[in-house]
């Protein structure tokens, strides 16, 4: 892991502390106002915060998560530095997508 | 490899002492070797060369801790040998496993190549670079040259660290390694990754870092920043957790990871 990426994961893991915690919050907050999903879709429906902040959330989680792969392809397998970085990226490019595909969901769907 | 347990007609109260044989492809010797009041591991290996099998290779020089050259894998467990006590390592009869060092390749029986070792150490550029004198600075100035490196205030005469100081504190407790490379052998890392710099050579760096008399104190950094460098630990503590002089790489890998960062985020490194 060069340094830069090793500053990007240490940056995002301080960012995704906090966005955890309200998430984790949010939940049991929500779950009082009831679980179907019509009831979650009625709270998430339109609402730009909720959308700005999981789409903050899916991207750092993306980055975050990318990174530590690879470093666990460097340690656990024989993939070549590159090889390693590319996968990994690929990885991160798929949670972004899959995370923000869900953030739109919810939002607008 | 013979199945022959050696040293079986000696009487008295004997240890099961299981030996690495051979290089990276060998196998185990079993040896009986008389148990002894405050008998250290390294005696119990002195007594296997000496008495039971003179082809038997391993190092030593000191036998009090300040060499660095006696570490072996001792069940499974990277130790200094002249100063573990054998009854502190093997318990209710159990056999005592005697290997080479983790992560360093065998050259025969208990002997390793410390040249990674080493080398890594000077990878970390651990060494001292002293800054130029006022003299030197003189004489240059006179000769109107630019200074070899870079350009760097002159040193006074005798350089005064404060003692209390965060940075002589921080050198003082990285200082009293003895180059044992028992942190290496525990580090997993090390042992997954051949390009990190490891435990030691990282402690090392974090001295050289905290030298306010070192001239070349943005190099440490830049040498620990690459690809293998101190952002590889994983935290891990085995290393702190085994060395046998109490030296904590991994506070000082903690630090330099501390500064790492400052210096990405200031744009300093790439
Ligand atoms: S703390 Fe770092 S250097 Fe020490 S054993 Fe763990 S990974 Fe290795
Ligand atoms: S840091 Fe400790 S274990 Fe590692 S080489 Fe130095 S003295 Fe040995
Ligand atoms: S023989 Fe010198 S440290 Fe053990």
């Amino acid at each position: 892991m060069s340094a830069r990426k090793f500053v990007l994961q240490r940056l995002t893991a301080a960012l995704l502390a906090p966005l955890v915690l309200l998430h984790l919050g949010g939940i049991v907050w929500a779950v009082q106002g009831g679980l179907a999903a019509e009831d979650i879709l009625a709270r998430t429906r339109g609402s730009l915060a909720l959308a700005a902040f999981y789409a903050v959330f899916a991207c750092a989680a993306a980055v975050h998560a990318a990174i530590g792969v690879e470093t666990v392809f460097r340690e656990w397998t024989r993939l070549t530095a590159r090889a390693a970085a590319w996968i990994a990226a690929l990885f991160g490019v798929a949670l972004a997508l899959l995370g923000l595909r869900a953030v739109l969901a919810v939002t607008w769907g | 490899m013979t199945d022959r347990v050696i040293g079986e007609q000696e009487r008295g109260d004997r240890l099961e002492v299981r030996v690495w044989r051979g290089n990276a492809h060998g196998a185990f010797q079993t040896f009986r070797v008389p148990r002894r009041d405050k008998q250290t591991v390294l005696d119990i290996v002195t007594h296997i060369q000496r008495h039971l099998d003179p082809t038997l290779a391993y190092r030593f020089a000191c036998r009090v801790g300040m060499c660095g050259t006696c570490a072996m894998t001792v069940n499974g467990r990277p130790r200094w040998t002249c100063r573990t006590q054998a009854r502190a390592v093997v318990h209710n009869g159990t056999p005592l496993v005697l290997e080479p060092l983790r992560s360093l390749p065998v050259i025969r029986d208990l002997v390793v190549d410390m040249a990674p070792f080493f080398d890594k150490w000077a990878d970390a550029r651990g060494r001292f670079v002293p800054r130029e004198t006022q003299q030197a600075a003189g004489a240059r100035a006179a000769r109107n040259a630019e200074p070899e490196g870079a350009a760097q205030e002159p040193a006074r005469a005798f350089a005064r660290v404060a003692p209390e100081s965060a940075e002589r504190r921080a050198a003082d407790a990285a200082i009293e390694c003895i180059n044992c490379a028992v942190c290496f052998g525990a580090c997993d890392v090390v042992a997954w990754r051949a390009d990190y710099l490891g435990p030691a050579a990282l402690n090392r760096a974090w001295a050289a870092w905290n030298d306010v008399r070192d001239g070349a104190r943005g190099a440490v950094l830049e040498a620990v920043a690459r690809e293998g460098g101190c952002q590889t630990c994983h935290t891990h503590r085995s290393c702190a957790e085994t060395c046998p002089v109490g030296l904590d790489p991994t506070w000082s890998i903690a630090g330099l990871k501390r500064a790492l960062t400052r210096a990405v985020l200031k744009g300093d490194i790439a």
